[in-house]
């Protein structure tokens, strides 16, 4: 062997990926230290999209920091207003009716499903499938649509408020609802057509991106990323919150934790959003949507302006519109499965009307953590692949 | 007895405060001996998996200043339960990567945020922030507004 050859094979080189590339979906660098085409190491570098949002929170009423968590995971925004909602009702220490409870499930259950459908459609053309892109697209219209006749938006859609929801259902959104679930176990077996048992699919995806059990807990890694690599966590069963215990469903999980084993935990977590959002409309309460308790709503508009003026009415009125409501001295945890893993939010109330302190543990951000581990020895090309295994959102990596 | 009770005895010396709301269990430990209570936690107690990790300024003039907040989960048993410990300004921590991982990412968010720095970590840089960034943003006396770049 010559001399030049020996120093050739020997090289690193150091490639700068990002942080504007198509692959990523976002602002994500990543610093890739290559061995001819195999990655020898893979560094991502975050922060592109850091919006400030814990720093903001801190001086915002607790109503108030709502639209901000809309965008941090901007394609399940309702998974998010859910997780920081329960954990500010937690601080307070006031339960949600029943009916706001389920309308609460269907809707994150729905979001999961969108989240899920993007995900699919963008890594499968990350890969090179366009096709199924504008399959999965076709759906996750109609669960926008759906979304935006609760709301009233199609993208942040701030449904859900601290005590509930902002108002019930719309006539003719169950009967879409439905129509759309009706659907939607043909379209996902369309899906699985294209790709489960395709070649290339499976070349790019099998033994891609493998995480191990031990890794996957090692770095805090939730959600299919989690599953897929064998072990059954959900959230959602393990410290079931609004409602879960009473729904029957199945936590999918994978064997190798490699790429093609959390496309096959997503797709199956699809169908059980599906038959979780059946059974919540089949039972479905009756009743308020929102918490009476705490005085977290505004009073009833006839006791301010009305004839019959009520003094107490007006102050509650008042008190609202000027500082919102106050949260007692105390510090909680709450966390819920978002459609990418573990949503938590860490809430110190000093009892005043703003949190202390907001802090939150965002799912794509501790998953991409493990980007190095996923990446070496794979090559350059396999890059796009994994990046897309992730389901990061670069909105939920940065805050 | 319950694993609680018997963690508690257990670290009975670096316990400095506990602590029950809403159902949630916390801890205040001493600063000295974290990492090896962090070890007992998780070697004895089996909390495998570091849920989170953060820093709260409790403002100018408190003491302590800051605080750094564990949440700690044994995914076997499902327990749970946070861990504080307090620092004053300048105060270094000693790092926990070596047991779990993830705190890599956290640790650094820390020290982005607050400025806390952590003894042992592998490479201790800002996470979301530019190098050159002034300040660490998440302490209580960094303003929001009518910040003065020329100071």
């Amino acid at each position: 062997m010559s001399v030049t050859t020996e120093r050739a094979e020997r090289r690193t080189v150091t490639l700068n990926m990002g942080p504007q590339h198509p692959s990523t979906h976002g602002v994500l660098r990543v610093v890739l230290d290559l061995e001819g085409e195999t990655v020898a190491d893979a560094q991502p570098v975050v922060g592109y999209l850091h919006r400030g949002t814990e720093k903001l929170a801190e001086s915002k009423a607790y109503q108030q920091v709502i639209p901000l968590i809309d965008r941090l995971d901007y394609l399940a925004c309702p998974a998010y207003n859910f997780a920081y909602c329960l954990a500010v009702e937690k601080l307070l220490g006031i339960e949600v009716p029943p009916r706001a409870q389920y309308i609460r499930v269907i809707m994150a259950e729905l979001a999961r499903i969108a989240s899920h459908l993007i995900w699919l459609g963008s890594h499968a053309m990350d890969i090179g499938a366009v096709t199924v892109f504008l399959y999965t697209f076709r759906e996750r219209e109609i669960t926008y649509e759906l979304l935006e006749m609760a709301a009233g938006v199609r993208m942040h859609q701030s449904y859900f408020v601290v005590g509930g929801v902002r108002w019930d259902l719309p006539e003719g959104f169950i009967p879409k609802l439905k129509a759309f679930l009706d659907i939607l176990p043909g379209k996902i077996e369309e899906y699985e057509n294209l790709l489960t048992k395709n070649k290339i699919w499976k070349l790019r995806t099998v033994d891609v991106g493998v995480l191990s059990k031990e890794d996957a807990i090692a770095y805090g890694a939730t959600g299919p990323m989690l599953r897929g690599s064998g072990l059954k966590w959900d959230i959602r069963k393990v410290y079931p919150y609004s409602g879960y215990e009473q729904f029957d469903f199945e936590i999918p999980t994978g064997e190798h934790g490699d790429s093609y084993d959390r496309y096959l935990v997503r797709m199956e977590e699809m169908r059980q959003s599906r038959r979780i959002i059946l059974q919540a409309l089949e039972e479905l309460p009756e009743g308020p949507i929102q918490a009476l308790e705490g005085k977290l709503f505004f009073p009833n508009p006839e006791l301010v302006r009305g004839d019959e003026k009520d003094m107490a009415a007006l102050i509650h009125q008042f008190k609202l519109v000027c500082e919102g409501f106050h949260a007692p001295v105390g510090e909680v945890y709450q966390s819920i499965e978002a459609p990418k893993g573990e949503l938590g939010f860490y809430v110190v109330g000093d009892g005043g009307p703003k949190p202390f302190r907001l802090r939150i543990r965002l799912p794509s951000l501790m998953n991409l953590q493990t980007l190095p581990v996923l990446s070496r020895g794979h090559k350059v090309a396999d890059m796009a692949a994994i990046i897309g295994t992730l389901d990061i959102v670069l909105g939920d990596v940065d805050k | 007895m319950d694993w609680l009770d018997k963690a508690k005895e257990r670290l009975q010396e670096a316990l400095i405060e506990e602590g029950e709301f809403r159902g949630e269990h916390t801890w205040v430990l001493g600063k000295s001996s974290l990492s090896d209570s962090l070890v007992v936690l998780k070697d004895e107690f089996g909390f495998n998996s570091l849920v989170d990790l953060c820093g709260l300024d409790m403002g100018e003039g408190k003491s302590p200043r800051f605080y750094v907040v564990y949440h700690l989960r044994n995914m076997d048993s499902k327990a749970q339960i946070r861990v504080k410990v307090g620092l004053e300004e300048g105060e270094v921590l000693s790092s926990s990567c070596g047991l779990w991982k993830g705190a890599d990412w956290m640790e650094r968010e820390v020290y982005d945020m607050f400025g806390i720095d952590f003894e042992g970590h592998p490479s201790l840089a800002r996470l979301y922030l530019p190098e050159d960034f002034p300040g660490h943003p998440l302490r209580k006396d960094y303003p929001t507004e009518g910040y003065d770049f020329e100071e």
